[in-house]
């Protein structure tokens, strides 16, 4: 553009508005924003007869540091007033902690509306559907957080959903989640499920007779839990200083607060 | 020389090469901020007995020039709330603009003058009125309310892909009047604890702070001298071992009377002589 | 043919500078069942006379609850007032969730304030056909405004809207000093008694016909921090006590404590 200088061969200007696209170099932005981290931290829910536990650390990480030690993950849901003492639905979320907070809160506020236009809070069912459908609206920009969802159903009986970052969710009786999750699922196959546990003398091979299932009390569970905790904190650094319960039962959510180690 | 008016004030060819248009497009792709450019190190503030101590040195780096020496990177809000910036210091200063535009919403919304409440109460007993100072009346946004509000404008351009590179610390008071103090980053994750650092600061000035306040009890022990004293420990260690910190730097105090800014402050008492024993690494020849 | 030539639309005035749609609308709330609203200096109350369309049919609800520390009265047409009310509802959650607070009153009002205005201005639109009362409370204290279908909010100490409510603001005006210093039942007392200037004759208050919501707010013992009792709509066998306390026959009588001090209601 512009060759016909007044002087030849002068210096030329940059008129040009309009990117150079052959020239610009390969991967000439050297940072791109990632818009994701990973707070670590672990959850864990435990659905009973008539109870649900739901639980987590309160340890908040970015790579080795720790940012916060007291970082709940474990939230009551839907209830009428910001201190929610009468929700009936329990919330955790492990991953990255800002879009498990904007998940919280997008949950909430749809149990809120849900109350004030049916009278009556929502069912854990209900719940939990919404939720995976929420999730799967942000398909291909995801929450990346794995949320568990705790309360009783309609029987009365504890009920646990747990789902991945996209929406897939299932109900189970009992579910790990975050990143001491290897750890503890294992565990709680085994003493919850009662996996791998035969009836001694039942026989061998096919013949072995598996352990009988019955559920466990509310006691059992919560020593359960602290123990699950208290082995991912051994051997998961993202895991520690403080350990969240909620167990909710007909009577209302009761919140439980007890320490883990620090290191 | 060309001496046609298309040519003026057009950067010349040869010298900076072809001009990059690309910055100039408004068809396309847009391009939000990749990186940060001239950025803030760390900002630190440890929580005490009646309030909170936060401090932050006044250098903007270019890279690893040392290009702007006298930035504040604390300030105040309403009066009663201190909000420290780390990260790109462009960004720092859109969300200061934006900050005071919010102030000036806030009071006006908060103007009781006219209110019936006020006429009636006014006749009456005065004890049931609370405290409030001139340019903060009850009602107004507190620091967590501040720390939530920013939190949501951070997530909210996280999601647009265009973020605001910078990582915040909210020191004040929260609603009951007990010192508060939360840190909100770029993606929005926010969090609180008795002390918190930003960049740098969280590898080489928290442990130091943990040490003195490792629980909210014990920050609660902690008298206003001492904290000032740990930020202090914590600045000048910071200057000592990061290389984008300067020795000048503003601190803050924020009670319920108030905020104390002091914006030209100088590390004392530095002792380098603990540089001699650093070797393997540097220009030492031994 | 038409009456007026001047009152086909919202946004034409007539030669004498009035907006004949604005003041139809204004009709339309005096068409409604008459509330009422109080507020003292811990708490504001709203009391509702609901209206049956015939014996067999149920009662209209005329409180709603916004948010956990505001509710609102109305008075005219029920469906506009619900549009409010979710508009309302809406701003306080968004509120609570950008600023993690009760919204403050006065913003919530002007926002509908402004909303109703809109209409009021806009050719092919209409005004709401409901005035509310809104009570709540925030970190100022209790509140209560009044908001009427022209757009007009005021902060009121005490006020009544809907069919024969100059009756209920003369008992209110007669009453006005008392409100400040009143306590919760006492509150809910005072707005009875004025609800019950406002009814026809051999009507009654009972349990099927009155509605009484509340929101207060009380200092923490331990912090001195803001304590918010949510605002609560109260029907049926709950307002039973406070309808008694106000029967004719108990007048005076001071059945409850503190009650008396200077309310001569003369019946």
């Amino acid at each position: 553009m512009f060759s016909q200088n007044p002087i030849m061969n002068g210096p030329n200007y940059s008129f040009n508005d309009a990117p150079p696209k052959a020239n610009a170099p390969e991967g000439a932005r050297q940072h791109r924003f990632d818009p994701y981290t990973d707070n670590g931290g672990s959850t864990l829910a435990i659905a009973g007869a008539d109870f649900t536990i739901m639980a987590g650390d309160t340890r908040l990480t970015s790579g080795y540091s720790i940012n916060s030690r007291y970082h709940p993950k474990v939230f009551k849901i839907g209830g009428t007033t910001a201190d929610q003492h009468d929700a009936t639905l329990v919330l955790s979320v492990v991953g990255f902690a800002a879009d498990g907070e904007a998940l919280k809160e997008r949950l909430d506020t749809i149990c809120k509306m849900y109350r004030y236009r049916h009278g009556k809070p929502m069912s854990v069912k209900a719940c939990a559907q919404r939720l995976s459908t929420i999730l799967y609206q942000k398909r291909f920009f995801p929450y990346y957080a794995y949320a568990i969802l705790g309360g009783l159903d309609d029987e009365g009986r504890g009920a646990v959903y747990s789902y991945d970052p996209v929406g897939s969710y299932e109900r189970e009786q009992c579910r790990a989640g975050g990143a001491a999750a290897s750890l503890i699922m294992p565990f709680l196959d085994n003493q919850v499920n009662f996996k791998n546990q035969y009836v001694p003398g039942s026989g061998e091979g096919h013949a072995l007779q598996e352990r009988e299932r019955n559920p466990l009390s509310r006691g059992a569970v919560e020593i359960l839990v602290k123990d699950a905790f208290d082995g991912a904190v051994e051997r998961h650094i993202e895991v520690g200083d403080g350990l969240q319960m909620m167990v909710i039962t007909k009577n209302g959510i009761e919140e439980i607060l007890q320490p883990l180690k620090r290191d | 020389m060309d001496h046609r008016p298309q040519a003026w004030g057009r950067p010349r060819d040869d010298v900076y090469g072809a001009y990059d248009g690309s910055y100039f497009q408004n068809s396309g792709p847009k391009f939000a901020t990749q990186s940060p450019v001239v950025t803030g190190t760390s900002v630190i503030a440890i929580k005490f007995k009646d309030g909170v101590v936060i401090a932050a040195d006044n250098l903007a780096s270019y890279g690893s020039l040392a290009r702007f020496t006298n930035v504040k990177r604390l300030r105040v809000f309403l009066d009663t709330t201190v909000v420290g910036f780390g990260g790109d210091v462009s960004d720092m200063q859109y969300l200061d603009r934006h900050l005071n535009e919010l102030a000036i919403d806030e009071s006006y919304e908060n103007d009781t003058t006219e209110t019936a409440a006020a006429t009636t109460t006014s006749s009456s007993d005065p004890s049931s009125t609370s405290t409030q100072t001139p340019n903060n009346p009850a009602g107004s946004l507190n620091a967590a309310n501040l720390h939530k509000y920013l939190q949501k404008l951070l997530y909210r351009r996280r999601n647009d892909f265009d973020p605001l590179w910078n990582h915040i610390l909210v020191a004040g008071l929260d609603a009951s009047s007990k010192p508060f103090l939360a840190s909100v980053d770029l993606r929005g994750t926010a969090f609180t604890s008795p002390s918190l650092a930003t960049g740098f600061g969280a590898a080489l000035a928290q442990p130091i702070m943990r040490r003195y306040a490792a629980t909210e009890e014990d920050a609660a022990k902690l008298t206003r001298e001492q904290a000032v004293d740990i930020i202090k420990e914590c600045m000048k260690v910071l200057f000592y071992r990061d290389a984008r910190s300067l020795d000048k730097y503003s601190i803050a105090v924020v009670t319920k009377d108030g905020v104390e800014l002091k914006e030209e402050e100088q590390l004392e008492k530095q002792s380098w002589a603990f540089a001699e024993r650093i070797h393997g690494y540097g220009t030492q020849t031994v | 043919m038409f009456r007026n030539n001047y009152d086909n639309d919202s946004v034409t005035f007539s030669p004498q500078g009035r907006i004949f749609q604005v003041e139809y609308a204004a009709e339309a709330v005096k068409q409604g069942s008459v509330v009422v609203g109080i507020a003292s200096k811990t708490h504001a109350v709203l009391v509702a006379f609901k209206r049956n369309a015939e014996e067999l049919s149920s009662y209209q609800k005329k409180l709603f609850a916004i948010d956990e520390h505001v509710g609102i009265a109305i008075a005219g047409l029920t469906s506009d007032a619900r549009v409010l009310s979710n508009f309302m509802k809406q701003q306080c959650l968004g509120h609570r969730l950008t600023y993690g607070r009760n919204m403050p009153v006065r913003g919530l009002v002007d926002m509908i304030g402004s909303k109703a205005q809109i209409n009021t201005q806009h050719y092919g639109k209409r005004p709401y056909g409901v005035g509310l009362l809104v009570a709540g409370v925030d970190e100022q204290g209790p509140h209560l405004f009044e908001f009427q279908p022209s757009g007009m909010t005021e902060e009121m100490v005490a006020f009544a809207i809907g069919a024969r409510s100059q009756m209920a603001r003369t008992y209110l005006e007669k009453n006005l000093d008392a409100f400040a210093d009143c306590g919760r039942e006492e509150l809910v007392r005072h707005g009875l008694k004025a609800l019950k200037e406002s009814l026809v004759q051999d009507r009654e208050l009972t349990i099927e016909n009155t509605s009484v919501g509340i929101a207060g707010v009380s200092k923490s013992k331990e912090d001195g921090s803001s304590v918010v009792e949510p605002f609560k709509v109260f029907d049926g066998q709950e307002v039973n006590a406070w309808i008694e306390s106000v029967a004719d026959d108990k007048e005076g009588g001071g059945d409850a404590a503190g009650e008396g001090e200077g309310m001569d209601v003369d019946a």
